[in-house]
């Protein structure tokens, strides 16, 4: 080809333009790769001017066929999926999904079990609402709150580490228990983190919360009223702050939730500033809740004895054939639980995480039916964002704390 | 011709300097350039290290402290101390993006996209020329370290540091991108709201220099009217404060970087550049903070004086002149730690709250500035 074959620069023709516009209006893409988005989401915008006039999300760039995949495989194999769903609070997934599988199968698990569950689940509701709020405060321009936060969340990557031997992907609990007890000395270093954490939060709390660039960024922004939430199906945080006081962790409690002393904080207004407030004040009950369960933290097993549920001890399987065909048996064909169905949610950091459990009687789910609260907050954007400027979909996405791991399993 | 060329290089030679090029006058002019280009871009790039190291410091991290250059890392305690610092990390970074593969998008208009760049860098050069960096005297007369003193010099800043948008306007137009183009008018509607107030609240400056001399335009003789005296920053405290904050519009920086905000528009007006040409911008955006630090020095902050009511005396000759051009420099590097300072604090400004803040507040207040002292120096106070 030579150079005046070269097609030179022009201006697109009208036609073309056209294609980008409706009208006046311009459309505008905004991910699957794109800073605002946090994770592979993709926004189609309609703006006019800089005003979003419809709000589009398109999902799925990272759908793995979670609800598939757990079809094919044993109940324990499929908690590492598990870690993938909400991977900013790992534990509190894996806790869902063996507390769904327990229901099914009717375990009661022990209390010891119980109080690390909770410990796990409450360091990752931290873990997770640090990241909910870095991210949120980089949004608003806010980098130093960022670094902030993942310092602390470092410190619970490093217990988690030393809990389950991952720093993200925990997969910690098994059906009828835990993998492992908690290890010497860590119940300690967990007090040691609560105590450094409170001053170091009112620090990250001092920083913006009260900002005046900040409350303007947020406030009367991204407005969700009590009727539209519940409407839209918002869990957790998302719906707390419009108002609305419901916590499964209250209302239908589970791991023995109904034995700790925490308070339930809820917005007012139902906008960005009170989902903020929100998910402070929980990083703060959360804490409470820890060190309640550590002080009360009660001796005994951390898993159930029934060996056709749980793996049998490792010393026993190599000197016993009874453990060695039990071992072989779970490690095969899976846990055996009986048939039928089971429903269990729990408050998860970004909402209600929901397990729906098919089981025919074996050791693999014939259906798993994964309720994302993430899902659910993305769906409420197309009526949120609309009126909105064009600067706000960043605060109200970070405002909205989604994974999309989770949204589109 | 000659004389002319003399004369438009070196404004501040004395007219009809001899038939001819006067070869000291030039020499001179041309060392004065160097000086001013050699300071601004120094401290252009030292910004950024410092801008590394210091949001790092706040943010209880390191930073940059790997990069070495070997035989430099083998002198004893300075070539550590460059590497602890992150110095290293800046030629890192500057030979980064003079090698990296210059990609030309083919969706761009040519011709503008590469004169933008330029664009946004040169007038930041240029309006450097008029920066009086220091003090030396000669003859019985005291002469600004700088390229020229024009006799309307604080204009002619104003005007260079104005025209520094439109390397963000020609880059977010020929871009033919979205992100960028929303950018571009974001930059554009930013500068129409602060420049105004930016010009107006230097004005009761001028009224005040204008008082003791006959180019209160010069900045210069801003800087002298403040040697031995309260700075300005002092005698108006609210125009220093309307000025700083349009400066921050001015150079796009934190809380009001709405024409970069990496979180809605990826990263604003250079999202389409890469390479030395995105290099050529982010000197040019630190370019822009040194030289509206120095304007704001000079206006306010009392230039190379070393504290109000106190000035470098004439008597000490050339050691006066190292020590104000010391004092300018150091007020210079303070000026560039509040911007890092602030940017790191502050979250960031929607593009109307900024607007709303430029017409409502700080153009109103800026105005009754003006008129305040303006009816202050009428009753004759």
């Amino acid at each position: 080809m030579s150079a005046m074959d070269k097609k030179e620069f022009t201006y697109p023709e009208p036609a073309e333009l056209a294609s980008g516009r409706i009208g006046e209006k311009m459309i505008l893409n905004v991910g699957p790769s794109h800073p605002a988005t946090h994770g592979v989401l993709r926004l189609k915008l309609e703006l006019d001017a800089d005003m979003v006039t419809r709000a589009d999300p398109m999902v799925g760039y990272l759908h793995r066929g979670q609800e598939k995949l757990a079809e094919n495989m044993t109940y324990n194999q499929f908690i590492p999926f598990t870690d993938r769903l909400d991977y900013l609070a790992p534990i509190c997934n894996n806790v869902a999904f063996a507390q769904c599988v327990e229901k099914l199968a009717g375990i009661d698990v022990p209390p010891r079990c119980k109080a690390i569950r909770v410990i796990g689940c409450e360091l990752s509701r931290i873990a997770s609402h640090l990241v909910g709020l870095a991210a949120y405060g980089m949004d608003a321009g806010a980098w130093t709150v960022f670094m902030y936060c993942y310092t602390q969340r470092e410190k619970i990557m490093t217990l988690f580490e030393q809990l389950t031997g991952a720093r993200l992907t925990a997969s910690y609990t098994r059906i009828g228990g835990l993998a492992r007890d908690i290890p010497d000395g860590w119940l300690g270093n967990v007090s040691a983190f609560c105590s450094q954490f409170l001053p170091a939060f009112d620090e990250i709390d001092k920083l913006i919360t009260r900002n005046r660039i900040f409350i303007d960024r947020t406030e009367g922004i991204g407005v969700i009223s009590a009727e539209d939430a519940m409407q839209w199906g918002l869990t957790g945080p998302n719906l707390r702050g419009s108002g609305i006081a419901t916590d499964l962790r209250k209302d239908v409690p589970y791991l023995g939730y109904e034995d700790y002393e925490f308070d339930v904080p809820i917005g007012v207004h139902g906008d960005c500033y009170d989902r903020w407030l929100v998910r402070i004040e929980e990083c703060r009950q959360s804490v409470r809740i820890i060190r309640q369960a550590i002080e009360k933290m009660p001796d005994g097993p951390y898993k159930i004895s029934d060996p056709r549920i749980v793996l049998p001890e490792k010393d026993k399987v190599l000197r016993n054939m009874e453990d060695l065909i039990n071992n072989f048996m779970i490690s095969t064909q899976g846990p055996a639980i009986p048939a039928g169905e089971a429903f269990f949610e729990a408050d998860n950091p970004k909402g209600a995480l929901g397990f729906y459990i098919i089981s025919k009687g074996a050791g693999v789910p014939y259906r798993v039916k994964i309720r994302a609260p993430s899902f659910l907050s993305l769906s409420a954007m197309q009526e949120v964002l609309p009126g909105h400027h064009m600067s706000d979909v960043a605060i109200i996405l970070g405002s909205m704390d989604f994974v999309l791991g989770e949204c589109d399993r | 011709m000659a004389d002319i060329f003399g004369n438009v290089l070196l404004a501040s030679a004395p007219a009809g300097a001899g038939v001819g090029c006067d070869w000291a006058d030039l020499a001179l002019g041309v060392l004065f350039s160097l000086v001013a280009i050699v300071v601004v871009m120094t401290f252009a790039g030292l910004s950024v290290v410092a801008e590394r190291k210091v949001c790092a410091y706040i943010q209880g991290r390191c930073g940059p402290n790997r990069t070495a250059i070997p035989w430099v890392l083998a002198v004893p305690v300075v070539g550590r101390f460059l590497q602890r610092a992150g110095l290293m990390q800046l030629a890192a970074d500057g030979l980064k993006f003079l090698l990296k593969e210059d990609p030309l998008p083919g969706h761009v208009n040519k011709f503008w996209f590469m004169a933008a760049p330029v664009m946004s860098l040169s007038p930041v050069l240029i309006s450097a020329c008029v920066i009086p960096f220091g003090v030396y005297w000669s003859g019985g007369a005291a002469n600004p370290l700088s390229v020229s003193n024009l006799d309307i010099g604080l204009l002619f800043a104003l005007a260079m540091g104005g025209l520094g948008v439109y390397g963000t306007i020609m880059a977010g137009w020929s871009s033919n991108s979205k992100f960028p183009y929303i950018a571009a008018m974001r930059a554009s509607a930013q500068v129409i709201s602060y420049e105004l107030c930016l010009a107006i609240s230097t004005l009761p400056v001028v009224m005040f220099v204008a008082q003791g001399s006959d180019s209160p335009l010069s900045l210069f003789e801003i800087g002298r009217a403040q040697s031995g005296g309260a700075w300005f920053c002092i005698a108006q405290p609210l125009g220093a404060l309307l000025f700083l904050t349009a400066l921050f519009a001015e150079t796009n920086r934190l809380p009001f970087d709405v024409a970069e905000s990496e979180t809605d528009l990826v990263s604003g007006f250079h999202t389409e550049y890469g390479s030395f040409k995105f290099g050529l911008f982010f000197v040019g955006e630190y370019g822009h903070m040194v030289v509206g630090s120095a304007l704001f020095i000079t206006l306010f902050l009392g230039a190379w004086n070393p504290l109000p009511w106190l000035a470098w005396p004439e008597e000490w000759g050339w050691v006066s002149s190292v020590l104000s051009l010391l004092t300018f420099l150091l007020k210079i590097a303070a000026m560039l730690f509040f911007f890092i300072w602030v940017r790191w604090t502050l979250p960031r400004f929607r593009y109307d709250q900024v607007m709303n803040l430029g017409w409502r507040a700080l153009l109103p207040l800026s105005i009754a500035n003006v008129v305040f002292y303006m009816v202050w120096l009428g009753l004759g106070f």
